[in-house]
């Protein structure tokens, strides 16, 4: 008997954990030639913002030891662009579509939710509070235990569809964060964005980035980013989506073993185009080898005696 | 697509050409697009490098008559990839995604009597294909192709003889004029282009000619530049890391006259007057 792999996030019904992080697959076509979207729990767009944004200077990313930086900067063309452009080529993913929003100000992110609301390819929202690479008075909002409640909180008011919320790993206890979701009202978090990095070019002296410094991710990420998952799986009750540097099912497993309910394969995705459905299909053959019934058993499932 | 190597060789310190076959179903690459490769299997280097499709040959396949490509990718060696890269002996297997990218407008190019193809280094690598196509396509009727390699000194002047070979004008300079004429590519390419009214002038009253060209992008940044007073059309072959390659990420822009465009997607090639080149 095949192992079942459906997951809840809140209310939001996924046919199998594994989704694709926001950013690094476009808005659900670009893999088309890759990946067929319908074998994937969840699709996380580009984040989108209320005004077109132009992004970073360029170079925007560049390699690491065992993981990448990137300084984007939210390039996208805005809401409006989004719902004309985008949005109608997303009708027929066969997919759970979640929209990434960001913005600088909670009513900027309620905007651009209610605009959304009317649309129903959209299954849910993944508020995006934690891009290191734009600046909201000087800090990542997700930095911010307070500012953190409150456009969370804002944002519910807006929306009775799912709402997950992206947590930065730039803090010192992500777990205060987490309870802040959580008592917002959020229905999930997800973890981790990327970590603050920068790299230099030694022959110019000068920073590799046109931002100077970005977002880490990657496998080098990978243990830190358990870690957070572990801690906040112990610390609160909503459903996390678990990410960071995950290249394949063993990865994605470690995560749903440390406590996430579905997991976002991000980085990989450039590695090799085809690895999210490789680890939906790497997760069930686990499953089965191990005799689970069903990935819940797995979920949390670490054991700590 | 995994693809098995044929051949990797040095062709000179630095420089390496390495061939293999891919499939007949694989799409048939149009010139100045590129592919983007793995070149291990592990997570070091992590992520794929874009490298130029420098040259495309059939071959009949032994046993069943089948047809399928041999890709040449021209090559140097840079840093930690390309160092991998070089190691690897007929047989080894790397994973390719391609051909990507929008390559050159042939269709401009061939309405021309005149094609300045412009090289720097590395640049080299997708112009060679493009020469072949050209030339390959028109049944001896396409433009004249005048090229133009640039290096720093004669060790860095390469395949000119397989330019020479396809019957292309060559001409070479070199920043210390160890070979051809001493100086830069681009200056080389103010002195080359006809005086007013000659064939192949800006104002030739058969088309003006058009300029190809890929290099460091200082270089390009002048061949847009002279261009656009000598009011030619010109197409530039640009370069930056890549994240998917795919027109996911976008990672590599570069700003243009309509905001950052995707160098993976939308070009790599550009038309050079859409090219913001201050920044």
């Amino acid at each position: 008997m095949k192992p079942k792999l459906e997951v809840y996030i809140g209310s939001l019904k996924l046919k199998n954990p594994v989704m694709v992080a926001s950013g690094t697959f476009g808005y659900g076509r670009e893999y088309a030639d890759y990946v067929e979207p319908s074998r994937l729990g969840a699709i996380v767009t580009k984040t989108i913002t209320k005004n077109r944004r132009e992004g970073n200077r360029p170079p925007r990313i560049c390699e690491t030891t065992g993981g990448m930086l990137n300084a984007i900067g939210l390039q996208n063309d805005g809401l409006e662009d989004f719902i004309q452009e985008k949005l109608p080529a997303c009708r027929d993913l066969g997919t759970k579509l979640i929209v990434s929003v960001g913005g600088e100000t909670s009513s900027e992110y309620g905007e651009v939710i209610e605009a959304l609301n009317t649309h129903p390819e959209v299954a849910a929202y993944e508020l995006n509070i934690s891009c290191p690479n734009i600046e909201y008075k000087d800090k990542i909002i997700s930095q911010d235990e307070e500012l953190t409640h409150k456009v969370v909180r804002d944002v519910r008011q807006k929306t009775d569809r799912p709402l997950i919320v992206k947590l930065s790993p730039n803090v010192s206890d992500i777990t205060r964060i987490a309870r802040a979701v959580q008592d917002a009202g959020a229905d999930a978090v997800s973890l981790v964005n990327t970590f603050l990095g920068m790299a230099v070019d030694v022959e110019t002296r000068r920073p590799v980035l046109g931002n100077i410094t970005g977002g880490l991710s990657g496998p080098a990420i990978k243990p830190m980013a358990l870690r957070m998952v572990w801690q906040v799986y112990n610390r609160i009750s909503l459903p996390i989506v678990g990410m960071g540097g995950i290249m394949n099912a063993r990865d994605a497993i470690e995560f749903l073993i440390a406590g996430a309910t579905a997991v976002a394969i991000g980085t990989a995705n450039f590695v090799d185009p085809r690895t999210s459905s490789d680890v939906v299909e790497g997760i069930a053959t686990y499953l089965s080898q191990h005799h689970y019934k069903d990935v819940k058993e797995l979920i949390g499932s670490l054991n700590v005696s | 697509m995994k693809v098995q190597i044929t051949s990797n060789v040095f062709l000179r310190d630095k420089y390496l050409l390495m061939e293999f076959c891919v499939p007949a179903g694989f799409a048939k690459p149009e010139p100045g697009q590129f592919l983007h490769v793995r070149i291990e299997d592990s997570f070091d280097p992590l992520l794929r490098r874009p490298l130029s499709i420098h040259d495309v040959a059939w071959q009949a396949r032994s046993r069943s008559g089948q047809k399928r490509h041999i890709l040449k990718i021209l090559y140097e060696v840079v840093g930690k990839g390309t160092a991998l890269l070089a190691e690897k002996r007929p047989l080894a297997q790397i994973d390719v995604l391609g051909p990507l990218g929008r390559g050159f407008d042939l269709k401009k190019i061939n309405r021309s009597r005149c094609v300045y193809i412009v090289a720097g280094g590395m640049g080299v690598a997708p112009l060679f294909f493009l020469a072949k196509t050209i030339r390959e396509g028109q049944k001896g009727k396409g433009p004249k192709i005048v090229v133009l390699i640039g290096g720093r000194n004669k060790d860095h002047i390469i395949r000119e003889k397989e330019f020479k070979d396809l019957g292309c004008e060559v001409h070479v300079a070199t920043e210390d004029g160890s070979k051809g004429v001493k100086g830069r590519v681009t200056e080389l390419l103010k002195t080359l282009l006809p005086a007013p009214g000659a064939a192949g002038s800006p104002d030739d009253p058969q088309g003006p000619p058009v300029i190809c060209a890929c290099g460091p992008k200082a270089m390009l940044s002048v061949v847009a530049g002279f261009a656009q007073q000598k009011g030619l059309a010109a197409q530039v072959s640009l370069e930056e890391f890549m994240g998917c390659g795919l027109g996911a990420c976008l990672g590599c822009v570069i700003r243009t006259v309509s905001g950052y465009r995707r160098i993976c997607q939308d070009g790599p090639v550009f038309d050079a007057s859409e090219v913001i080149w201050t920044e």
